[in-house]
Parts: structure tokens; C-alpha cells; sequence
């Protein structure tokens, strides 16, 4: 996400929102008059030490138009700035990279893991919704969901069908989703593995624009359990196809002997297979005391990249009074490294591979999270939220060779999110 | 503290837990707590839809608890 030219964002997002509202509400519907219309906003703020900071407002409007029927749209928009890794590994001498653009270049100082300043972006998304009983027991869930970025566009669809049985003791849902994406990054499409020039040379790339497509088939069971209980068991699949690499991510390559960056050429793109099947089994249970509710969760994800994930969360909603309640939140996620992940690459390497990226988001990682919210009833339908929490991420990186011993390889990023909440009936 | 008082504890708390937990069948008129909006397994849309967009973007993993979420270029 480098900069370029922005787009009109809020013209996108208004035609947009009209244009989906347009299309998932049933033809001929009038909004019923008496039924208030539900308001639910955030704001988000999103600091990242010495790196990203992201601010992100969220508005979701909702209105009931029949029994049990509603329509509902939600706004989003995402603002960027920041440093973000550019997948170089820091080295005992300063470094010069060449921009994504190809149009400048910028420094980064010894022993410092390299970071691009050129990141920044605004997204502006917009979801239309259509919630539609069926028949006594089945429920349909229709939405569309668009969203801008300057360097990314994404157009998705999705379904949910859910049928009641048990005496609606059970649910039974299937859910399937599309999105038809399209990445136009800053400077072209580079090829991957090839090196990155020096500039004012010209990096190869291969076209302008390129395009993704993910898709996701979902079943799930939500099942009463007693009174106070209930448990949700999910499997979804998931097939992405299309340009799947960072077009902003690069390689160090080093000499495999001394550890030392190669002479010429130290940097080359990432390449990424052009496909990935995605597998999630999740599970969720809540369960009210007397006044108070836990909720815990589990997520198993297994890619055909191969990468596994384990992913444990659980809130606990405490009632301070009829009004009031704090939800301590805890979150822990492990994750096993993609084949084709390399903190660097070993000269010659790159002729060799198929595949390799050093994006850290592809390695070994462990990402921990604790956080507190604060929660207040105002009146009917109204309500006030605000959450305060801290991340760390912390990535394991190939063992260094030679000089790199002195350096820090490994990932440890820390980013604290403050979210507001406030919800109404208008 | 010593070991095997937390471990009381710990065996206390799951045991409560696990009975609290037992499968009972549910008549329509006592479905007054699983109607709360707390009781929902969504209650704060905007929360969980915020928090898939950060680790979506911080994460190789995804999905699992719905379909639709949109795309996003941060991944």
C-alpha cells in the first residue's frame, strides 16, 4: 500500500452503498415508518511502535423492514500512515532501498530492520446486508461488499442459509462467499525473485494490474446446550487463486559462507504461489452465570502453504450493575511457518526456488493479546463502549549465518488499539 | 501460593464450569437468558468485525467464524 494518486473516496463509497442497497433489498419494500432504525458506530485507533498507525471509523445502520427481515449497510473508512518491514534483513552497514514507485529511494541506518516510510493508504469499504426469514425455520443472509484503496480494489458477494431444527434447539448454517479483487501497485507488478535496481534503473515487472479471486464455503451447527449455554462449531474451506504475492515485499540475499549481503543486486521481489487452499475449524461456546458471560473460542487453520495456526480467545463479561460491565479480553495465536518462508535467501537461492517470501507474517509467530472493555447501557438501544488493548507479535526468524550474528533477525512488534463504541435507535 | 491449592482451584473451577455446561433440553418458555443480546453469539458486530481486520492484516490465518467479510489489500 504505497502512495499514489488517491481516488474519491467518498463518491466510491456513496454510489457504492446506494448501488448495493439498491441491489439486496427486495424490489418494492417500503421501510416501515414505526420501527426504529438502529445506529451502531466505532472508532478505532491503531498505533504501532516506531510503525503503523491506522485510524478507522465505522458506521452500521440497520432497519427492520418486515417480520424478522432487515437491511442493514456499514461504512468503513481506514487511514495508514507509518513504516512498515519491508522483508530485508538489518546489517551492520547502513542500506539504500529503492522505492516501490521506483521513483526515489530511501535510507535505513545499521542495525535497524528495515523499514519502508512510503506507506500510506486510505480504504474505504462499504457492506450492503439483507437478512430474509425463508420460511419457519430457514433464514437467508444476503450482502455485497465493495472497497477502494489506491493500489487495491475488491468487489465480494456472500450468502448464508440457516434452518432451525430440534425445536430450534439446533441451527444448521451453510454460508458461501466470493471476492473478485484487483492489485495495481505503486511502480507496476514486479517479477518476482528478479532483483531490485538501483535507482533510477528500472525494476522488470510484468504488467500494471493483476487480479485474485477467494472464495469460501462454510457449515456450521449452533446447538443449545442448556439454559445458561451455548456452542457453535464451524469447518470452512477456503480457495484463493490469482496474484497472491506482496508486490511491495523484497528478500535480502546473502553470501552463504560470511553472511554478508551480496555484492550486486542484494534484493530481489518475493513470489508467492499463485494459488492456496485454506482449511478452519472454529469453535465457540458462551455460557451465562448468574449475571456474567464467557465466552471462549478455538480456531485450527491449515494451508496447503503450510502453514498451521492455533488460535485461543476468551472474554468474560462482568456486570458491575444493571448498567454497567467490564469484559477482560484475552487472545493467543501460534503459528507455524509457510515451505516457502526465508528470513533471507542464500545466493543463487533465488535461480532455484519457485517460491520465497520473508514477509513475517509467513514465519513463525506468536501474536498476544489482553485487553479490557468498559461497556454502559444509556437508555433503550443505546449504549456506550470503550476498549483499550495491547498486541505483541513476536516472529522467529532461520538461524543467522556469520555476520549476521549480531543482528536482530527475529520480528517483535507491539501496537496498542483504543476503540470507541456508540450505538442508538433513531 | 502453593501447587495444590492452585490446582484445587483450577479442578474447582473446571468441574463448576463442566456441570454448569451439562446438556439439558431447553423449553421454549425458558429461552429468557439465551434471548439476551449478551447472549448472542455476536452481540458487537463492529468489535469482531474491526478485530478480523486487524489480525487479517497482521496474520497468515483467517476465517472460520463467517463468510463475506470483504478484501483487503493490507494482506
Amino acid at each position: 500500500m504505497q502512495l499514489k494518486n488517491p481516488k474519491p473516496i467518498r463518491q466510491a463509497l456513496t454510489l457504492a452503498t446506494c448501488g448495493m442497497l439498491a441491489g439486496v433489498a427486495p424490489a418494492g419494500s417500503v421501510l416501515a415508518a414505526d420501527k426504529p432504525l438502529e445506529v451502531d458506530s466505532a472508532i478505532l485507533f491503531y498505533s504501532e511502535t516506531d510503525r503503523v498507525q491506522a485510524f478507522e471509523p465505522v458506521v452500521r445502520v440497520r432497519k427492520e423492514i418486515g417480520e424478522e427481515e432487515f437491511v442493514s449497510a456499514r461504512v468503513v473508512i481506514d487511514a495508514l500512515t507509518g513504516s512498515s518491514a519491508n522483508g530485508a534483513i538489518a546489517t551492520a552497514t547502513p542500506q539504500t532501498f529503492t522505492s516501490p514507485s521506483g521513483n526515489a529511494t530511501y535510507q535505513v541506518n545499521a542495525n535497524e530492520t528495515p523499514l519502508d516510510p512510503t506507506f500510506h493508504d486510505t480504504r474505504g469499504a462499504v457492506n450492503a446486508q439483507w437478512e430474509k426469514p425463508l420460511s419457519q425455520q430457514l433464514k437467508g443472509v444476503f450482502s455485497a461488499n465493495a472497497s477502494t484503496e489506491f493500489d487495491y480494489t475488491s468487489f465480494g458477494l456472500a450468502a448464508t442459509i440457516s434452518k432451525d431444527i430440534n425445536d430450534k434447539l439446533t441451527t444448521l448454517i451453510v454460508g458461501a462467499s466470493a471476492n473478485f479483487d484487483q492489485v495495481s501497485p505503486a511502480g507496476n507488478i514486479p517479477v518476482g525473485l528478479t532483483p531490485m535496481p538501483v535507482f533510477p534503473a528500472v525494476k522488470t515487472t510484468t504488467d500494471a494490474s493483476d487480479t485474485k479471486t477467494v472464495t469460501d464455503l462454510m457449515f456450521g451447527v449452533t446447538q443449545v446446550i442448556n439454559r445458561n449455554t451455548l456452542m457453535q462449531l464451524n469447518y470452512s474451506f477456503g480457495s484463493d487463486s490469482g496474484y497472491l504475492t506482496d508486490p511491495y515485499k523484497i528478500l535480502s540475499v546473502v553470501d552463504g559462507g560470511t553472511g554478508a549481503l551480496r555484492a550486486s543486486d542484494p534484493y530481489v521481489y518475493e513470489k508467492r504461489p499463485d494459488s492456496r487452499a485454506r482449511n478452519a475449524l472454529y469453535w465457540k461456546m458462551q455460557h451465562q452465570f448468574t449475571e456474567d458471560v464467557l465466552t471462549l473460542s478455538y480456531r485450527y487453520y491449515g494451508d496447503d502453504w503450510g502453514v498451521t495456526s492455533h488460535t485461543l480467545e476468551g472474554f468474560y463479561r462482568y456486570e458491575l450493575n444493571a448498567t454497567h460491565y467490564l469484559q477482560p479480553h484475552v487472545r493467543y495465536y501460534r503459528q507455524g511457518k509457510a515451505d516457502f518462508y526465508h528470513t533471507y535467501l542464500i545466493d543463487g537461492q533465488e535461480t532455484t526456488l519457485k517460491e520465497a517470501s520473508a514477509d513475517y507474517r509467513l514465519g513463525d509467530l506468536t501474536t498476544t493479546t489482553l485487553g479490557l472493555k468498559y461497556g454502559m447501557a444509556l437508555g433503550e438501544g443505546s449504549e456506550f463502549g470503550v476498549r483499550l488493548e495491547v498486541m505483541n507479535q513476536s516472529g522467529e526468524s532461520d538461524s543467522p549465518i556469520g555476520v549476521m550474528a549480531g543482528q536482530d533477525l527475529s520480528t517483535d512488534l507491539n501496537a496498542v488499539i483504543l476503540q470507541i463504541n456508540y450505538s442508538l435507535l433513531f | 501460593m502453593p501447587k495444590s491449592i492452585t490446582a484445587l482451584i483450577l479442578i474447582s473451577v473446571f468441574t463448576t464450569f463442566i456441570g454448569g455446561c451439562a446438556y439439558q433440553r431447553v423449553q421454549p418458555w425458558e429461552r429468557d437468558i439465551l434471548a439476551q443480546k449478551k447472549m448472542s453469539l455476536d452481540p458487537y458486530p463492529l468489535d469482531t468485525y474491526l478485530d478480523e481486520h486487524i489480525y487479517f492484516s497482521k496474520e497468515n490465518s483467517s476465517g472460520g467464524q463467517g463468510v463475506g467479510g470483504g478484501g483487503c489489500g493490507c494482506n
